[in-house]
């Protein structure tokens, strides 16, 4: 016993202070990172604040040097739905957004999977593709597509939106492919040897392991076309009845005569969903983080 | 429960001019335990997986049974695979994982939960069943692998080096433990390893591979007892056999190659033997691997002695090593192959 420690009892532990010029270069360090930090956290604030202050101020008042409201008006955000049809625009955002983003998983995890799991002749070509289709820039095939869709007679409603969606998308199957091709063989051949199709083993074993790729995937695609702006204009401008939250907003200045302070309402209610959605998918990339983290 | 053969069976990689095995005929008998062994890139484990339809057959063929499965799917062949890192799924638990295959061949509920608690009772499981696998150790989870596995009593049972990710010990204990259930079940078993040990302890019989082809298939001790070849002699058995040209010893004529296992090698401080200075000696318990280095017609060889640990010599000391004529294996330079009857 005689190299045995000798215990230390708890509390009795004398931590070792640093010396003075090793703390005083941890507290500089530390003062310049917050102070940079804090600076960039208000350029990126201060946009946001100044909407939702204006939002809330009288119309003169928004017109005004003033920065602080004064009354808080908030009856603005029930002038707003009184003012333009947000609700039908909203309605209409979400029917875009969710059937576009279905039609997204829908069509390009299928493709994924066959270009990463499934050996078959002529994938590489065909990857080849999904990836110059990634590169082409999309307002090139803009007038093309407005031809067809005219042909179609289906300019002027959802339909051009939406549709394109189910037909994959490749940025979409590019990022899938990728996180497909990290997950183990191993999983995939258990689930051959057990008795799974190709079909089932997407179903019941890529699908659950692949979740969080699957929800970056969906995040993007909802994002993408909740903001979306340029296939709405060139599709719904003339058919006011089907028009998105972007191009109500657009629209809403000189629907009536220009009202800053409901404006910048109508602007915030319209960012809520996507701030919300943001936070809530946060989750959904920090399971995906261990998920991958674990050994089977 | 079926016998398994591999007749003539080849598989060439896309992309590889060399197969990953060349012509294999390997007959397995039914209820047999069969451990193929050989180095990395020996061609073991394609071998196996053409068995679970998992690799095509290129040429030749794979039967179970009397059936040619050699273009059937994974699933219409009735095997059972434990993966080397287990392959169990993250997201379900314990019960789940082991009632997968189950579920997949659509057993009702009822008789699913009753097997699977049968199978968790038998592999000491009981108390695990609502853990997902991260929460276990790697012991458990190589049992609930192995539970997967046995649920639905395979007509063949493959296995990938199933213990390559456990510590000695463990591996050691789940090495009965798996010798025991295959007796118990009385099923057909295909074992990958590289590790020899485990090959010669579990194996009914083992078949060697080496880049691609079979080098020799036989009970254990006949594999140690009588290498068909060059490469069999120095890979089974540890440490390896001492190899050295048999003219050197007055054995042979010369493209001989002579083989001594380590016990068959006598020291002693002096005498007619092959002088050679100890390098290093092992011990392992009652007996002791003495490692010396020799001057064999110019060139330093290393030979190993086994030796009672009492009469083991020092490190650095000059000894005398003399080979059991009557356990030499002689086997020719050029083919490997082995020219000695007994």
């Amino acid at each position: 016993m005689s190299t045995a420690s000798v215990p230390v009892a708890a509390g009795t532990l004398v931590r070792r202070k640093p010396p003075w010029a090793v703390r005083r270069k941890r507290i500089l360090v530390a003062v310049a990172d917050h102070s940079l930090l804090i600076v960039v956290a208000i350029m990126f604030l201060a946009p946001f604040i100044f909407i939702v202050l204006t939002s809330l101020m009288t119309n003169e008042q928004a017109l005004s040097s003033h920065l602080w409201p004064s009354p808080f008006r908030w009856g603005n955000y029930i002038d707003v739905f009184r003012e333009a049809p947000i609700w039908r625009w909203a309605i209409n955002t979400f029917i875009y957004s969710v059937l576009a983003t279905l039609g997204v998983l829908c069509s390009s995890i299928p493709v994924a999977y066959a270009l990463s799991r499934i050996r078959w002749r002529g994938r590489d070509l065909a990857f080849a593709t999904v990836l110059i289709a990634l590169m082409l820039p999309p307002v090139v095939s803009v007038v093309p597509l407005y031809v067809m869709w005219a042909k179609l007679h289906l300019v002027g409603n959802l339909g051009p939106l939406i549709i394109p969606n189910w037909f994959g998308d490749a940025f979409s199957i590019f990022l899938l492919r990728q996180f497909f091709l990290t997950i183990p063989e191993e999983y995939l051949d258990a689930a051959r040897v057990d008795g799974c199709g190709e079909l089932r083993i997407l179903g019941t074993v890529v699908l659950r392991l692949a979740k969080p790729a699957i929800a970056a995937v969906a995040l993007f695609s909802f994002l993408y076309t909740f903001n979306d702006f340029f296939l709405p204009l060139l599709y719904l401008r003339e058919n006011p009845s089907h028009w998105v939250l972007q191009i109500g907003l657009s629209e809403f200045r000189s629907l009536h005569q220009v009202q800053w302070n409901l404006t910048m309402a109508a602007t915030l209610l319209v960012m809520m969903p996507v701030i919300i959605l943001f936070f809530l998918a946060q989750k959904a990339f920090v399971e995906g983080v261990t998920l991958t983290g674990v050994k089977g | 429960m079926a016998e398994v053969r591999y007749v003539g069976a080849t598989r060439v990689y896309p992309g590889n001019d060399a197969p990953a095995v060349e012509a294999l005929d390997l007959d397995i008998a039914d209820g047999e335990f069969m451990v193929l062994v050989g180095p990395s890139g020996s061609g073991k484990t394609t071998a196996l997986r053409m068995l679970a339809g998992l690799e095509e057959v290129d040429a030749g063929a794979v039967f179970i049974g009397d059936r040619d499965v050699s273009d059937d799917p994974p699933k219409a062949r009735d095997v059972a695979m434990v993966f080397q890192n287990y392959a169990l799924y993250p997201y379900l638990t314990v019960a789940a994982n082991i009632g997968f295959p189950l579920r997949i061949a659509k057993v009702p509920k009822r008789d699913r939960e009753a097997r699977v608690k049968e199978v968790a009772k038998l592999l000491g499981l009981t108390e695990y069943l609502d853990r997902k696998p991260a929460q276990l150790s790697g012991g458990q989870r190589q049992r609930v692998a192995m539970g997967r596995a046995i649920v639905r009593v395979p007509s063949v049972f493959l296995m990938d080096e199933p213990l390559s990710n456990l510590d000695a010990k463990l591996r050691v204990q789940m090495r009965a433990d798996i010798a025991a259930l295959q007796a118990d079940f009385g099923v057909t078993t295909v074992y990958v390893t590289h590790d020899q040990a485990e090959a010669m302890t579990l194996g009914h019989r083992v078949a060697v591979l080496h880049e691609a082809k079979l080098q020799q298939v036989g009970p254990p001790r006949e594999l140690y007892e009588r290498p068909a070849n060059l490469f069999v002699a120095g890979f089974i058995g540890s440490p390896a056999m001492n190899l050295l040209p048999a003219e050197a010893l007055g054995l042979g004529t010369n493209g001989k190659v002579v083989g001594f296992r380590p016990e068959h090698v006598d020291i002693g401080d002096e005498g007619d033997g092959i002088r050679g200075r100890v390098e290093v000696v092992e011990d392992i318990g009652a007996d002791a691997y003495v490692f010396c280095s020799a001057d064999i017609r110019g060139e330093q060889t290393r030979l190993v002695a086994r030796t009672e640990v009492r009469d083991a010599p020092q490190q650095g000391e000059h000894v005398s090593l003399r080979p059991r004529p009557e356990e030499a294996h002689l086997f020719d330079s050029e083919s490997g192959e082995r020219l000695t009857d007994s």
